[in-house]
């Protein structure tokens, strides 16, 4: 199912590409393409070129302190890992099921980033390839320049997220870096005013949310034959699940399918997800490749995240965000949607849901209660997985009598999708690069194919840094023959 | 609010060895960001596709220094900014990350790609392409002078736009009650 641009035949005398860093995604990461005397491109790669080491370094904590340590892996998606790692902790701590109030008001956090992490990425990210064009102006591709043409739509990108944000504040006392969840339920119940304050303004929200869906339609459809094609290949699909198929990213059981859409597994209880999932590591990237045990590396690897998640559920539990996943479902034609672009339509789907199961629960007067922590028999193992922003997110960790943690195993959203981000790159390198003149807008290409999966590659490294974009041409002989460097200088000589 | 004879000031951004959550508190002034754009522009930042960072007037830099490319970034911000500001606990001392900085990088680098019972094929990554790791994360002002620190884990939304209001004013900044905290 892999394309064969991984590791070139021959490597040596190659004129190698790189392309450092990917911009407008968080996080460090960086490209390198070989190309033979020809031009044709023979080995493309996402390189993850940083570590960090949490699962290391938190051996030894008292394991109360873990769900507000390791948000700090992220601060776009904190919630995510807070509320995974107290997933895994209730476990820990015997919560077999958490008091109604705890867990109405961690699915408000929940859903409060998943509306915030979602808004950020389509509107302050990604939305400037889409409106204005792939290889449009480097001036003006950026939240900026769509502030100065669109600004509605700039607006409620901000306002969007700034709602998601007050839901974290509200659940968790802090925008980012709370501290809401502990093991075995929440800290603290939702004010009355601030419940009221956040229903004052959620149908506003929903309103845009459906805006946004809209939006994500009409660019998709307008240029579909770009839109279909553009980094599409064909892989399994996996996620969480509700027991019902509904979708819930809060909770659930593992499903995954294959490239047509048959059921791999499913109803599979995450704690032993090891029995299904295993990782490799390449020497060319701190993040690993997971795959699906039973298919093996080359046939197993799989897609998380929206585009992931909207296909795989058999409904959604809220109106509005049911009706555009249909409409999705439909535009399929009975296959699944493998289109990398894709992927902003679904996670503007989800955005609606989010949007929808927030108003919900700000309805309902349990998230006011004052029943907020369970406990029961203590265990050793814990293991918490959640549907992060980016996709299906696992924690697992060991706890001795004494309290401290003694092992930790972290697979994060955005390590899932490494394989799939790798083969993207490549069919846009086969595709748009090979046997061509390298242009900045060329090169921004690659770039929306790994925006597209909206990675956070800070998670996926635990650890971040920057470089200037500089690319340098080599011939045979290893001759530099163009340097382009991607920056306000523009070109170089 | 905006004078258009009066030049922008110009305002690089980036995270190191971060988590994006300074960046994020930044974005949390809302919709003051438009009324920000009034009197500042970017140069890079994680929101433009700007790679090296040109002449501006100031830096602001999230999380420390944990290998050899943070080191090059933090020099080029340094060479090119008036007024560099160190953002958050990381920046300001290392922060979560440092917490390895008692451990021994190469046992880090074997259990978590080695010998962690879950991985089905183990190597330590180490090609060409990869920088150099630290064996110790160091905060900013232990490899460059820095003229202003933040602390917060991350800065309250507040404090930034206190501190950048203050700055583009002519002000020395000053964050009265309840805009320094250290969580």
């Amino acid at each position: 199912m892999s394309s064969d641009l991984e590791t070139a035949a021959n490597p040596a005398g190659l004129e190698r590409v790189v392309i450092e860093p990917v911009s407008r995604v968080e996080g460090h990461g960086k490209v390198s393409i070989l190309l033979d005397s020809d031009d044709h491109v023979q080995q493309v790669r996402l390189h993850i070129v940083e570590f960090r080491g949490f699962e290391k370094f938190i051996q030894g904590r008292p394991y109360w302190e873990i769900p507000v340590m390791v948000q700090r892996l992220c601060g776009i998606c904190p919630v995510s890992h807070h509320l995974a790692a107290a997933k895994a902790l209730d476990q820990v701590v015997g919560a077999e099921r958490l008091t109604p109030t705890a867990d109405k008001i961690r699915r408000l956090m929940h859903y409060g980033q998943i509306l915030q992490s979602h808004a950020l990425h389509f509107f302050h990210l990604s939305s400037p390839d889409l409106l204005f064009g792939f290889d449009s102006d480097l001036a003006r591709r950026n939240i900026v320049g769509v502030a100065a043409e669109h600004p509605e739509i700039a607006r409620q990108g901000v306002l969007l997220r700034r709602f998601g944000q007050e839901v974290i504040r509200v659940t968790a006392g802090k925008r980012v870096h709370g501290t809401g969840a502990i093991p075995g339920g929440v800290n603290k119940p939702v004010a009355v005013k601030d419940r009221d304050e956040l229903l004052r303004d959620v149908y506003q929200v929903v309103a845009w949310c459906r805006s946004a869906v809209q939006l994500a339609r009409r660019l998709h459809l307008s240029n579909v034959g770009l839109y279909n094609s553009f980094g599409a290949f064909r892989s399994n699909l996996m996620s969480l699940v509700a027991p019902d198929g509904g979708m819930d990213l809060y909770h659930g059981a593992l499903r995954a399918r294959d490239s047509s859409g048959a059921i791999v597994f499913d109803k599979v209880d995450y704690s032993r997800y090891w029995e299904h999932l295993t990782e490799e590591v390449k020497p060319w990237s701190y993040m690993k490749f997971p795959y699906i045990r039973a298919l093996g590396a080359e046939q197993g690897w799989y897609k998380v995240g929206p585009l992931a998640r909207v296909q795989n559920c058999d409904h959604i539990p809220t109106p509005f965000a049911d009706a555009e996943r249909r409409e999705f479902v439909d535009f399929g034609g009975g296959q699944p949607v493998h289109a990398t672009l894709a992927y902003h339509w679904a996670r503007m789907i989800e955005m609606l849901f989010a949007a929808e199961s927030i108003k919900d629960l700000l309805h309902d007067d349990d998230i006011l209660g004052d029943d907020l922590v369970t406990a029961g028999q203590r265990r050793e193992r814990g293991v918490g997985v959640i549907e992060a922003p980016r996709g299906t997110l696992i924690h697992h960790y060991r706890v001795n009598e004494d309290d401290q943690v003694v092992r930790a195993n972290l697979i994060v959203s955005t390590t899932h999708n490494n394989q799939a981000m790798n083969e993207a790159i490549r069919h846009v390198a086969k595709r748009y690069l090979d046997g061509r003149k390298l242009t900045e807008g060329l090169l921004n290409h690659v770039e929306v194919a790994i925006r597209a999966f909206d990675p956070c590659l800070s998670c996926a490294t635990h650890a971040l840094g920057r470089m200037p974009l500089h690319l340098e041409l080599f011939d045979a002989e290893g001759q530099c023959i163009d340097t382009l460097v991607k920056s306000s200088h523009e070109r170089c000589p | 609010m905006s004078d258009p004879a009066k030049p922008k000031v110009r305002v690089a951004t980036t995270s190191l060895a971060g988590c994006f959550g300074c960046h994020m508190s930044f974005l949390d002034i809302d919709e003051r960001l438009f009324e920000l754009l009034e009197l500042i522009e970017f140069d890079r930042t994680p929101l433009t596709d700007i790679k090296h960072c040109g002449p501006c007037d100031v830096g602001l830099i999230e999380g420390g220094i944990c290998n050899a490319e943070n080191v090059h970034v933090l020099h080029e911000f340094r060479k090119n900014c008036k007024i560099l500001v160190a953002v958050g606990a990381c920046a300001v001392n290392g922060g979560l990350p440092a917490q390895r900085n008692h451990l021994d990088l190469g046992d880090c680098l074997q259990e978590v790609y080695v010998t962690e019972p879950s991985l089905a094929k183990g190597c330590i990554p180490n090609d060409p392409e990869l920088p150099l790791p630290l064996d110790k994360v160091h905060p900013l002002h232990e490899v460059v002078k820095i003229d202003y620190f933040l602390p917060g884990c991350p800065p309250p939304a507040d404090a930034i736009w206190k501190f950048l209001t203050d700055l583009l004013a002519g002000h020395t900044p000053h964050l009265g009650h309840g805009l320094i905290h250290y969580d």
